[in-house]
């Protein structure tokens, strides 16, 4: 897939999911182009402590307030300049930029999809899925426990910074589990791809409290995670073609 | 093809040139102990584990690195490998009372290929500071010329055909416990604080020699 290809389906996929993560301001801008809104920090939908043991509130803080909050930053400096370019026909300038929105965009994505991902144990996190999630999962993978252990298997052995994604073939109908590098989205596997859960395995969502200890965090973050979002994405995303 | 610095062959957890506690305040003995003692080791150890009875058994770390790096398309024992090498070399560039600008040769040299002192700590600096994710910046040397280049998760310019003089690993657990997401400051306290010029120097050095022999 050529590069061009894959950055214009991850910049509508950024666009579509704005919706959820959170729409900013509009910029008005040349009446011959449309506007465009920008990006902002979603709240956490639970308070810093909340996740507490799996998740310290020190990371909470650190990972919403200042890597989220860069991502949110950077990608807006980016589209900034994204529009620039646009308006002076400056091409070479659109396809350069394409790195950086990549890089920062996806990490605002990525993060708005995992505050959701995670929920409080008296919220619901860590409660195990019902169906029909539930028994595609045992069909995919033998039992939720295997689904737990693959991704674990996955996640612990990205090298360098990247995620871990539960994901749902939209068009082969089928479960799957993925790693991704950096702040690639899910989609970025697979046009058809749509994340259920993804596990930021960069040091920074785990480093002050687990330190080097990767698998120990990704053990515990299973106490916290939403099952009942992954859920109703599962159940939006996998309707047959001949319901509404 | 590069040669290699003074990094052993044998796999071996070698220690920081200095006690670790000795960078503080800049870079804590935590960092250390946790850097040095748990992530370098892991390297080591799982390096001899992935090498034993393979063709790579037995081979020096700079012949895994060149033979594993694959055009980028990295197999297997890679990872291991060069990040065993990185650490090592990383160590060895940083010293106590260490920073701030060289003499001599080598800042002839950097003036010479950076216009100035100035412009090399900039471009270094941006190399350290936008390398997205895991990585390393680095000064390096090839075709007698000394550049700055930034690298993913493990790789590094020996892969590249060029000289490692200095690094700055970058990976998040390089500089989390001190600075958090802080990168943009701990790239300065390394560079005013942290350098070792002896040792970039005598590795330019090396690198001349090399070269010429070659």
């Amino acid at each position: 897939m050529s590069i061009i290809n894959v950055s214009i389906i991850f910049l509508i996929a950024i666009f579509a999911v704005n919706i959820d993560a959170g729409v900013g301001k509009t910029i008005t801008m040349d009446p011959c182009l449309e506007s465009m809104k920008t990006a902002s920090l979603p709240d956490l939908p639970y308070a810093y402590d909340a996740l507490e043991p799996a998740i310290s509130e020190e990371i909470m803080q650190l990972h919403h307030q200042k890597h989220h909050q860069t991502y949110v930053t950077q990608y807006n400096k980016a589209l900034g300049k994204l529009r620039s370019a646009l308006a002076d026909g400056d091409h070479s300038s659109v396809v350069k930029l394409q790195s950086l929105i990549k890089f920062n965009g996806g990490g605002h994505v990525n993060h708005a999809i995992f505050w959701k991902n995670l929920a409080p144990v008296h919220e619901g996190g860590g409660k195990p899925p019902h169906d029909p999630l539930s028994s595609a999962i045992d069909a995919h993978f033998g039992s939720l426990e295997g689904l737990i252990q693959k991704m674990n298997a996955e996640g612990a052995a990205v090298q360098g910074s990247g995620w871990v994604w539960f994901g749902l073939d939209k068009e082969l109908k089928r479960l799957v589990v993925e790693t991704t590098a950096n702040q690639d989205p899910l989609v970025t596997k697979g046009s058809h791809l749509v994340p259920l859960i993804g596990i930021d395995v960069w040091e920074h969502a785990y480093y002050p409290q687990y330190k080097n200890a990767r698998a120990e965090y990704l053990k515990n973050i299973w106490s916290v995670i939403n099952w009942k979002y992954a859920s109703d994405v599962y159940e939006r995303n996998n309707r047959d073609q001949t319901e509404i | 093809m590069a040669a290699s610095t003074a990094v052993t062959a044998n796999y071996v957890l070698k220690p920081p040139p200095y006690p670790l506690d000795a960078l503080e305040p800049h870079m804590s003995k935590q960092t250390l102990e946790f850097h040095w003692g748990k992530h370098h080791r892991a390297y080591v150890d799982n390096l001899k584990k992935q090498v034993l009875g393979t063709e790579l058994e037995g081979k020096t770390i700079d012949h895994i690195i060149l033979n594993t790096y694959n055009n980028g398309d990295l197999l297997p024992a890679f990872n291991n490998a060069a990040q065993a090498w990185n650490h090592e070399f990383f160590w060895e560039s940083m010293k106590p009372g260490g920073g701030g600008k060289p003499s001599g040769e080598l800042l002839a040299l950097l003036e010479r290929d950076f216009t100035s002192y100035e412009k090399f700590y900039e471009e270094f600096n941006a190399a350290a500071a936008t390398q997205f994710g895991a990585g390393w910046a680095w000064l390096a040397y090839a075709n007698d010329k000394l550049k700055v280049v930034k690298t993913p998760n493990a790789v590094n310019p020996l892969v590249l055909g060029s000289f490692p003089l200095l690094t700055i690993d970058v990976w998040e657990h390089a500089y989390y416990l001190d600075f958090q997401n802080r990168r943009p400051d701990y790239i300065k306290t390394f560079m005013n604080n942290l350098v070792s010029w002896e040792a970039v120097s005598s590795r330019l050095e090396a690198a001349k020699a090399a070269s010429s022999s070659a």
